[in-house]
């Protein structure tokens, strides 16, 4: 194989590219012929960017026709006004951890994707292009070293509203502008707390496994578990997303309770019935249900320990839907053992997932789900949509959508 | 024996004071204090009970000579069982004490000849005891049978008014509950809540999948097959989700209601399954709604929808409903109700894994089981005391 700046001919036995195939951003190519051929391909780009994609044609002629048009993601992309698209690190693209094979295609037309497998292969060139990283459920992780080695990094923009996984302190030093998108995940994580009220207070998951169990002759008729229309909700943290639980649980003619570090408005607290405790002890001695929806700072970190535990009910129930980290684990699987509360819903915990022997695992009152309060197909789409909105912003120099701030 | 801890929480059933006690478990001690009124609860019938033992002028005879007076002055009722596997549960037992003389099936069998006399209304509950018409003939006496719940497809109704005895169901006690499990299946089938549960405890869970999901509840369409009480307690709450909300019914509700709740009226059943993404089946059983949704009306819904069973099992094709969800003709089921209940344990429902079934568990929670008795006892002294009948069930 020769390189040449302009064109490289590729030979390989399975799939190849038709002659004269550029690299360019369009449909998918037409099927390729047999017997192989060899091939000129002509990349627009560097040098340097063309003798680094050898090791890559190669490999990636191994696949399908579709992951062969991979290849043209290696080369420069144009975009419509011919300019050079922003070269965007992503940890990788598909599998159980990666950026969604289906938001590719999307993101390509804004970005430069660069996954960190090319990065590590070619940081000499790469580094100084990448301009923003694009975070996708906490991966690439971030550290002091790539900061460091990415010079003309503008903005991190994170999946999702928790920021707790990052160092904005170290970030800033390095003029690193943040987003997330709170907004995107407000309603999915909303409904996903009214799903984990609902399944616990009826003993949806209990019930489920004794309609389908082998050894089920009859269902008994004492088998009882509580109403959740009427009851009292108190909610701990009323940003976003405990305002969508509190009009939610209005519609189920819930008493609602909140505490926040502010009072809402108002015209907001009566829209949906809502009653400011400023202190968070009068909420837990009333409530039935006691929902988490802060975020996670040193101020909110085993926000419920033994101490709020034993002012809650007997018969109430805490459920999560903020971190795992926000809840003394410890105290909580103590309590639900004594039965000092009655049942706990978690969709969070720390870490996650638990060791396999964690004794949360093994209780009979507790549900736990694996973090998916934003786990659907559309809101995941938005997210998405959401962190490209703000990194071109702010590589545009213009104000960041849904930009943190200190 | 007042043993339930949700009874001895509360007063004792003042029935005779005319004013509901379905109210009483909105008036939460901690939170009466905030000023909150109960609202939307009033049953609309106000009760004198003229048969209710008056303590004052018994204090001069003895405990046993009271409590005999007592049972002979009460009307007798019938009850499968106290306790026990399908047995009215202890604390209703209690309830039903204060105004009927409790005869057991085991009691009545073995002392027909004088029980039978005695016997003025039954008390069904959880579907039992079985009303044949060889019982019907041996209560001459038999003025109402109470039931406990609002499904009266288990009693034939026709039959029993034959012998000219009433039937009595309870609508409102069972309404916010089992729209509660209609609102709790949907979220749970749609965030994959039972299969996340799964994930989150197994054994060979390494990590959680990023790419593991579920579909959205906010903002879909909903589609209620059956716009009763329960099913407008449904739209009410969809409507907090933002959800657009379908209904059919054999009649289409009043303007105001339909605003209420933002609910689009579809004459058609096949315009509400081509457009929803839950479909939630909110009828009573009777030979029209028998088999309502066939494989036909399965191949109409969306193959992104989910239906959603809370009224009775026989609604649906069990056999087509098998087929669709085997082809993923829809994404997923989740079924309170089925036929029979238990399914046989071989059954391919129990199978799929696309389906999550819980075991008719609409009314099961300690406030809509103690209401329900209320509301039929409310209704059985009617009948006795020859008064308007809240929910009386008439044959068609």
């Amino acid at each position: 194989m020769t390189p040449c700046q302009e064109h490289v001919v590729v030979t390989c036995e399975h799939r190849l590219l038709p002659s004269g195939t550029r690299g360019v951003w369009g449909p998918p190519p037409p099927p390729l012929p047999t017997p192989p051929r060899c091939y000129h391909l002509s990349l627009s780009g560097s040098a340097l960017q063309v003798c680094s994609c050898y090791a890559l044609l190669f490999q990636l002629c191994n696949y399908t026709v579709t992951a062969c048009y991979c290849l043209f993601r290696f080369a420069t992309m144009q975009d419509m006004e011919g300019q050079e698209l922003p070269y965007v690190l992503i940890d990788r693209i598909g599998g159980k951890h990666g950026v969604y094979e289906d938001h590719v295609e999307f993101l390509e037309k804004h970005f430069r994707l660069v996954t960190m497998k090319e990065y590590l292969e070619n940081k000499t060139f790469l580094s100084k292009k990448i301009t923003a990283i694009y975070m996708w459920y906490y991966k690439p992780v971030i550290n002091e070293e790539l900061l460091q080695s990415l010079p003309n990094l503008k903005i991190l923009a994170s999946s999702g509203v928790g920021i707790d996984h990052l160092d904005l302190n170290l970030l800033s030093s390095y003029s690193v502008k943040v987003s997330n998108t709170p907004f995107a995940v407000s309603t999915d994580t909303a409904d996903m707390g009214m799903a984990l009220m609902l399944a616990s207070s009826r003993r949806l998951v209990e019930g489920y496994q004794l309609a389908v169990s082998p050894d089920t002759e009859y269902f008994p008729a004492d088998w009882l578990g509580a109403e959740v229309s009427g009851a009292s909700l108190g909610i701990v943290g009323m940003g976003t997303i405990g305002y969508k639980v509190a009009e939610r649980a209005k519609a189920f003619e819930m008493k609602i309770l909140y505490h926040n570090r502010n009072q809402r408005k108002k015209e907001e607290e009566s829209a949906v019935g809502a009653i400011y405790c400023k202190k968070i002890d009068d909420l837990l001695q009333q409530s039935d249900f006691v929902l988490l929806s802060v975020n996670l700072t040193p101020q909110t970190r085993k926000l419920i320990g033994k101490r709020e535990l034993e002012l809650m009910k007997p018969t109430a129930t805490l459920i999560n839907i903020s971190r795992g980290l926000v809840v003394d684990q410890d105290a909580l699987v103590e309590a639900l053992q004594n039965r000092v509360i009655k049942a706990a819903a978690l969709d969070v915990t720390y870490p996650e997932p638990l060791p396999r022997d964690h004794p949360l695992l093994k209780l009979k009152n507790v549900i736990i789900t694996p973090h998916i309060g934003s786990a659907t197909k559309k809101t995941r789409r938005r997210m998405m949509e959401n962190m490209t909105e703000s990194i071109e912003a702010s590589l545009a120099g213009l104000p960041v959508p849904n930009e943190v701030l200190q | 024996m007042l043993r339930s801890k949700a009874f001895s929480l509360l007063k004792p059933i003042p029935l005779m004071s005319g004013q509901s006690n379905l109210a009483y478990k909105l008036t939460h001690p901690a939170i009466a204090s905030h000023g909150l009124h109960c609202h939307g609860r009033i049953a609309n019938y106000r009760q004198r009970c003229k048969t209710c033992p008056c303590n004052a002028g018994r204090r001069t005879i003895s405990a046993a000579q009271a409590k005999v007076m007592a049972e002979t002055e009460l009307p007798g009722i019938l009850i499968l069982d106290i306790g026990g596997t399908h047995g009215v549960l202890e604390n209703l037992a209690a309830l039903l004490k204060k105004h009927f003389h409790l005869i057991t099936m085991k009691e009545f069998l073995e002392h027909k000849k004088e029980m039978s006399k005695k016997i003025q209304s039954v008390f069904v509950f959880e579907g039992r005891p079985t009303i044949d018409r060889e019982l019907l003939e041996s209560l001459p006496n038999l003025k109402v049978i109470g039931n406990s719940g609002v499904g009266v497809d288990h009693l034939d109704v026709k039959m029993i008014s034959e012998f000219g005895v009433k039937v009595t169901n309870t609508p409102h006690a069972v309404a916010d509950s089992t729209a509660d499990i209609g609102m709790a299946l949907m979220l749970a089938s749609a965030r994959r809540l039972v299969e996340g549960c799964q994930v989150a405890v197994s054994p060979d869970t390494k990590c959680f999948a990023v790419d593991w999901l579920g579909v959205e509840v906010t903002r879909a369409t909903l589609g209620i097959i059956g716009m009763g009480s329960i099913g407008y307690k449904v739209a009410q709450r969809a409507r907090a989700f933002d959800m657009r909300i379908l209904y059919h019914n054999r009649h289409q509700r009043s303007q105001e209601e339909e605003e209420a709740v933002g609910a689009h009226y579809c004459e058609k059943m096949e315009d509400l399954l081509q457009q929803a993404d839950f479909v939630m089946l909110i009828v009573n059983l009777t030979p029209e709604t028998h088999k309502l949704i066939g494989k036909k009306e399965l191949g109409l819904m969306k193959p992104t929808a989910t239906l959603i069973n809370i009224s009775r099992g026989a609604v649906i094709d069990q056999d087509a409903l098998v087929e669709a969800l085997s082809n993923k003709v829809i994404r997923a089921a989740a079924l309170d109700v089925t036929y029979p209940e238990p399914l046989p344990r071989d059954h391919p429902l129990l199978k799929l894994n696309n389906i999550i079934i819980t075991p008719h568990i609409g009314t099961a929670t300690v406030q809509a089981i103690r209401m329900m008795a209320e509301e039929a006892i409310a209704n059985m002294l009617a009948v006795l005391n020859g008064q308007p009948i809240p929910s009386e069930v008439c044959p068609k």
